[in-house]
């Protein structure tokens, strides 16, 4: 019975050293998690969420410490794709509609503030003149709203239309 | 010919006595028009005409524009009041770009030149003229026919299915449509085989409809590529992929179109307006509409012009003062309507007001696993599995299940024993994938424009620093000049 006892806890000893050894050695700088989620966040750097910068906030996703719907620019659908990544449920409220940055013609001065902040060139229009916000390219990350002068660019909510409608999901009282 | 059967399927109550016996008849011109850009799938047309414009009968109101889409033309003669937004004929009550037209009551055809033997063009000459007359597949996808039939001839289809299955409840326009000009039909049959240079055509009627079928043997007796199939009735043979089940044996791969088996589906009311648009120069202005239902006084088979309001039919019906539901299409797969102040658009096969006692009042409840609606699916999915997950909102859990095969026919709710509205999770859940679908193709093209700011600023950057280095020389060489000269004189 000796024996069996010392050839176990030589064994037990043995890998455990080598186990050390390895997560001494074999150690993974960064968080692998983080550079996965750094690739699904906007990457605009806009701070809505409250982090500096997008590698901030996927520092802190791959963390745990903040929740999956901290992006508004991403809106649903990156929180959906976020707690699928990181296994985790999205609870609460994810932020309404989504919104976009429009001109108000009526007020816009053509100070060009805001086309230079805008990270994706969403917004068109020469000194001077009326700017207008290419809806396609903008993610409302809000930069503009601060920069300009007369206010107005504001962050809207997009209307729904026949092609973006759709049917909603049944409510029933119980699980199907 | 030679049967076979497709999985699954259901027997609604017909209910196509109320309308059956009733001959078409032409709907009186309304006083005002409105004309939706958008009745087919694809692109919107550019509208042509502004307000004030006075315009003929078929004249062209909105032109086609962009890879997939469908002109619009006037409906009848008269001034166009407004180019603008009207209210759609969707359950969700949205607008359209719609023009709306008052008739000046002459019907006054603009100049029409009909090719003098349209066998004689190219297939694809056939095909612009179809695409020209803004003709759409009228069965309900509306989807435009020219660029089926162009995408059929390169895929080299070899047989025509003309669709007269009609397997919708209540709906009767395509039985009178065949029962009353099964001669232009099979004229379009032969057109559109004639565009596909495909060899043969198969015309198949539900055996619900003995007349109809009768007609159209006796318009196509002497034509040795043309059949008629009488289909077994059951619903929903008239849907495209379980069509072509029936006929052949071949059932569409997941994820694929009908072409993939080599046979084209196409709606006996597409052959007809192919006959008038070609043998006429008539475009696609007006259609066999079923108006119907229990709470309609006199149900009938109207020929209407695009454009008329659910209310004039209505009222020409004698009005549906019980109606408790009012769908544009059938029961199985027709949609609710928001009112009656909508239009009629060239998709639209019936108007369906039901009473209270034909509507469903039953309150869902629990899944029970029954399976029944697994039996139901023609498709040979598991709808219980798909709506659990689309509840549950995981998409990619539906999509395992098929939820991209899903034609939406309405069988497996209809034998849901627990009233379960499987179908509007389908719905709901193919829209949320639509929703992430377009995130993700924007989070990708952000990404690019992020790359490109980066790069452009970088290079301004780099100019900058160039330019400010070749000032800094110059400043360096004329000094050194001053320098040298004054060594000079020195």
């Amino acid at each position: 019975m000796i024996a069996a006892v010392f050839i176990m806890t030589l064994l037990g000893l043995g890998m455990g050293g080598l186990l050390g050894l390895a997560a001494r050695y074999l150690r993974v700088e960064s968080n692998p998690l983080h550079e996965e989620i750094l690739q699904l966040l906007p990457g605009v750097n806009c701070g809505q969420c409250g982090y500096p910068g997008c590698g901030g906030a996927a520092e802190a996703l791959a963390a745990g410490k903040a929740a999956v719907t901290l992006c508004p620019p991403g809106g649903p659908p990156l929180a959906q794709t976020l707690a699928a990544k990181l296994g985790v449920a999205v609870d609460g409220a994810t932020g309404g509609p989504p919104l976009l940055a429009s001109v108000d013609e009526a007020t816009c001065i053509g100070c060009a503030h805001c086309g230079k902040r805008c990270p994706t060139d969403a917004i068109i229009g020469a000194p001077k003149q009326i700017h207008g916000v290419i809806q396609d390219a903008c993610i409302g990350c809000g930069l503009c709203v601060d920069v300009c002068p007369t206010e107005c660019l504001q962050l809207r909510p997009v209307a729904t239309t026949l092609k973006t409608w759709h049917w909603p999901k049944p409510m029933l009282s119980f699980g199907v | 010919m030679k049967l076979f059967d497709f999985w699954g399927g259901v027997h609604p109550l017909g209910q196509k006595h109320l309308s059956a016996e009733q001959p078409i008849r032409e709907l009186p011109m309304p006083a005002r028009l409105y004309v939706p850009l958008q009745q087919h799938t694809g692109r919107a047309a550019l509208p042509v005409v502004k307000a004030g414009d006075k315009v003929g009968k078929g004249q062209l109101l909105g032109r086609e524009h962009g890879g997939v889409s469908a002109s619009v033309h006037a409906p009848t003669s008269g001034t166009v009041v407004a180019v603008g937004e009207f209210t759609a004929p969707h359950a969700s009550g949205l607008s359209l770009p719609t023009i709306m037209l008052d008739s000046d009551g002459e019907d006054r055809w603009v100049e029409r030149e009909p090719p003098p033997d349209p066998f004689a063009l190219e297939p694809e000459a056939v095909a612009d003229r179809i695409g020209a007359a803004g003709v759409v597949g009228m069965g309900g996808a509306n989807f435009p026919a020219a660029l089926k039939l162009g995408k059929a001839r390169q895929a080299k289809v070899h047989t025509l299915a003309v669709n007269g299955a009609e397997c919708e409840p209540y709906m009767t326009c395509d039985d009178r449509l065949m029962r009353e000009r099964a001669e232009p039909i099979v004229d379009g049959v032969r057109l559109m085989l004639h565009a596909l240079q495909a060899p043969r055509a198969v015309i198949a009627v539900e055996d619900n409809k003995p007349e109809a079928a009768a007609q159209m043997r006796a318009a196509c007796q002497h034509d040795r590529n043309i059949q008629v199939a009488v289909v077994p009735a059951r619903y929903p043979a008239g849907s495209a992929k379980q069509l072509i089940q029936l006929l052949t044996g071949l059932e569409t791969p997941s994820g694929g179109r009908g072409t993939d088996t080599g046979v084209l589906v196409h709606n006996v009311g597409t052959a007809y307006a192919v006959h008038r648009a070609l043998r006429q120069a008539h475009p696609l202005i007006s259609r066999i509409v079923t108006v119907t239902g229990g709470a309609v006084v006199r149900p009938q088979n109207l020929e209407a012009p695009i454009g008329a309001l659910v209310d004039d039919l209505l009222a020409f019906c004698g009005g549906a003062p019980a109606a408790a539901r009012l769908l544009m299409g059938g029961p199985m797969m027709g949609q609710p309507l928001p009112g009656t102040q909508v239009p009629i658009v060239k998709g639209t096969n019936g108007i369906l007001a039901l009473t209270a006692a034909e509507t469903l009042t039953v309150e869902p409840s629990p899944c029970i696993r029954c399976g029944r609606c697994v039996e139901a699916c023609p498709m040979g999915l598991m709808p219980l599995e798909m709506s659990k997950r689309a509840r549950r909102d995981d998409l990619d859990g539906a999509l395992a299940f098929g939820l991209i095969d899903c034609i939406s026919c309405g069988s497996c709710a209809y034998a849901c024993p627990s009233r379960i509205p499987l179908v509007q999770y389908f719905d709901y859940a193919r829209g949320a994938l639509e929703i992430r679908q377009r995130a993700e193709q924007k989070a990708k093209e952000t990404r690019r424009l992020l790359d490109q700011r980066q790069a452009r600023l970088a290079r301004e950057e780099r100019a900058k620093a160039e330019a400010a280095a070749r000032r800094q020389a110059e400043k360096l060489a004329a000094k050194a000049k001053a320098r040298a000269k004054t060594g000079a004189a020195a």
